[in-house]
């Protein structure tokens, strides 16, 4: 049976590549941090020697549109193009052509099937910056083929957080009974509390920094009960319009499996929202032990969960008590 | 009021270059020619017989009237993607990165704290 070697989650930020390929002197201040995070977290998939990428992300409007939008979409194609002219113009994103794996595409897809996920498919699937983003900061090489799979984050009515966890039970275990000796890793990309063309954009911070520590916590101690017991569609719109990709984050917790433990954990407060830079090993070995213990020196990152408390979040739980003291007075 | 409608406006104006720089330079005449090219067609041979703009939304759209449109559930993403496209050069070059992105948030702001109008359909 083929083996899953790590399961990432992470945020994706189109802004990556040109705020780290620009010349020197065009580069933003916060530039040099975030590349040196990237490719420290870069290491955590390089370390788990993956044949094949199952990457969830969400359609940006690119292809996927109103007349006939689908919940949960699985590509099936042996090559992929990726970025859309939109995406070059606003963000400098290159053009890729990726390979992609028909056949664990197919059992992919039968199997959800057979488990009742009652998947759509795409035999013409142009691939956004949802799944790009992560290649260009996990795997820039692009020399793997993929199986991409798209979620609704964006067209409510959504599937319903619970959803997409088991969606991700279901995955994990289609990985796991897939006949073949390849090692898979399984990549998704989402949001923690993000806001979009609504007030709260590009702020100093996020829209909701503890949001974001309760996210990170959550997600890296595999705690489903709290998550289903706090996230519900209104909340996550209450921490920023665009906070649904969080369950595109959820859906890759789903995969590594209820209370199990993040092996490294890493964020980055990037002004306007939060970078998060999570893995888990499913099957964990010396060699992945050590490069996410090497990772984690170079970034100062976490090789476990993360926790509210972290006083990361001290500066943003001042912010709140005083702004509830002013209101009550 | 039709949702849809305006969405199909930013979306097909978005995934177009030749559109993008013709929203900017004349946004009525557009409206009016995409009403014509693109508008109702579902594909190069089918139409859509009921699909039209109301009165404000022709002229929020006439307008580049963003603030209008989020106010009336257009979605987010398509209202901020296609109005950066318009002028975020022009901030940019003007004010600094990111100039009309937090221009836009500040126009937006009465809206804080507040639930926003849904981009429900």
């Amino acid at each position: 049976m083929a083996e899953l070697t790590a399961v990432l989650a992470s945020t994706h930020h189109p802004f990556y590549y040109k705020a780290t390929t620009s010349p020197e002197d065009q580069r933003p201040p916060y530039a040099a941090d975030w590349q040196r995070k990237v490719e420290a977290y870069r290491e955590t998939l390089t370390a788990a020697e993956p044949d094949i990428l199952v990457m969830v992300g969400a359609d940006h409007f690119h292809q996927l549109w109103l007349d006939n939008y689908p919940q949960f979409l699985i590509g099936k194609q042996e090559t992929y193009d990726a970025t859309f002219y939109n995406e070059e113009r606003e963000f400098g994103i290159p053009k890729y052509t990726l390979a992609g794996d028909i056949e664990l595409s197919r059992y992919m897809h039968e199997e959800l099937l057979g488990k009742d996920f009652d998947f759509s498919v795409s035999h013409e699937l142009k691939i956004d910056h949802s799944i790009i983003c992560p290649i260009i900061t996990v795997r820039p090489d692009a020399d793997l083929p993929i199986v991409p799979i798209y979620t609704n984050i964006f067209v409510p009515p959504l599937p319903s957080p619970r959803r997409f966890f088991q969606v991700g039970r279901a995955i994990r275990e289609i990985i796991d009974s897939f006949p073949s000796d390849k090692k898979v890793a399984a990549i998704g990309t989402g949001h923690l509390s993000l806001e979009l063309g609504g007030p709260r954009q590009f702020g100093e911070h996020g829209p909701d920094p503890l949001f974001d520590a309760d996210a990170i916590e959550w997600l890296s101690t595999g705690n489903i009960d709290a998550i289903l017991d706090n996230v519900t569609h209104e909340s996550m719109a209450g921490a920023g319009n665009a906070t649904h990709g969080f369950m595109d984050l959820l859906l890759m917790m789903g995969i590594a499996g209820p209370g199990v433990h993040a092996d490294y954990v890493d964020h980055l407060d990037l002004f306007h929202t939060r970078e998060m830079y999570m893995t888990w090993y499913p099957n964990k070995n010396q060699d992945q032990r050590e490069a996410a213990a090497r990772a984690a020196e170079t970034a100062q990152a976490s090789t476990g969960p993360i926790y509210a408390s972290d006083a990361a979040w001290d500066q943003f739980r001042g912010e709140r008590a005083a702004t509830a003291a002013g209101s009550e007075t | 009021m039709s949702k849809y409608y305006v969405n199909k406006f930013l979306f097909t104006i978005d995934r177009d270059p030749e559109w993008v720089a013709s929203y900017k330079d004349d946004p009525r005449g557009t409206v009016n020619r995409w009403e014509k090219e693109i508008g109702r067609w579902l594909n190069s041979v089918e139409q859509t017989s009921w699909l039209e703009f109301t009165a404000e939304e022709r002229e929020a759209l006439s307008t580049h009237d963003y603030v209008w449109l989020f106010e009336n559930g257009a979605h987010f993403f398509l209202n901020l993607t296609l109005f950066i496209a318009l002028f975020d050069e022009e901030y940019a070059a003007a004010h600094g990165p990111l100039a009309f992105q937090t221009e836009m948030a500040r126009q937006l702001g009465h809206w804080t704290g507040r639930d926003y109008p849904s981009v429900a359909m």
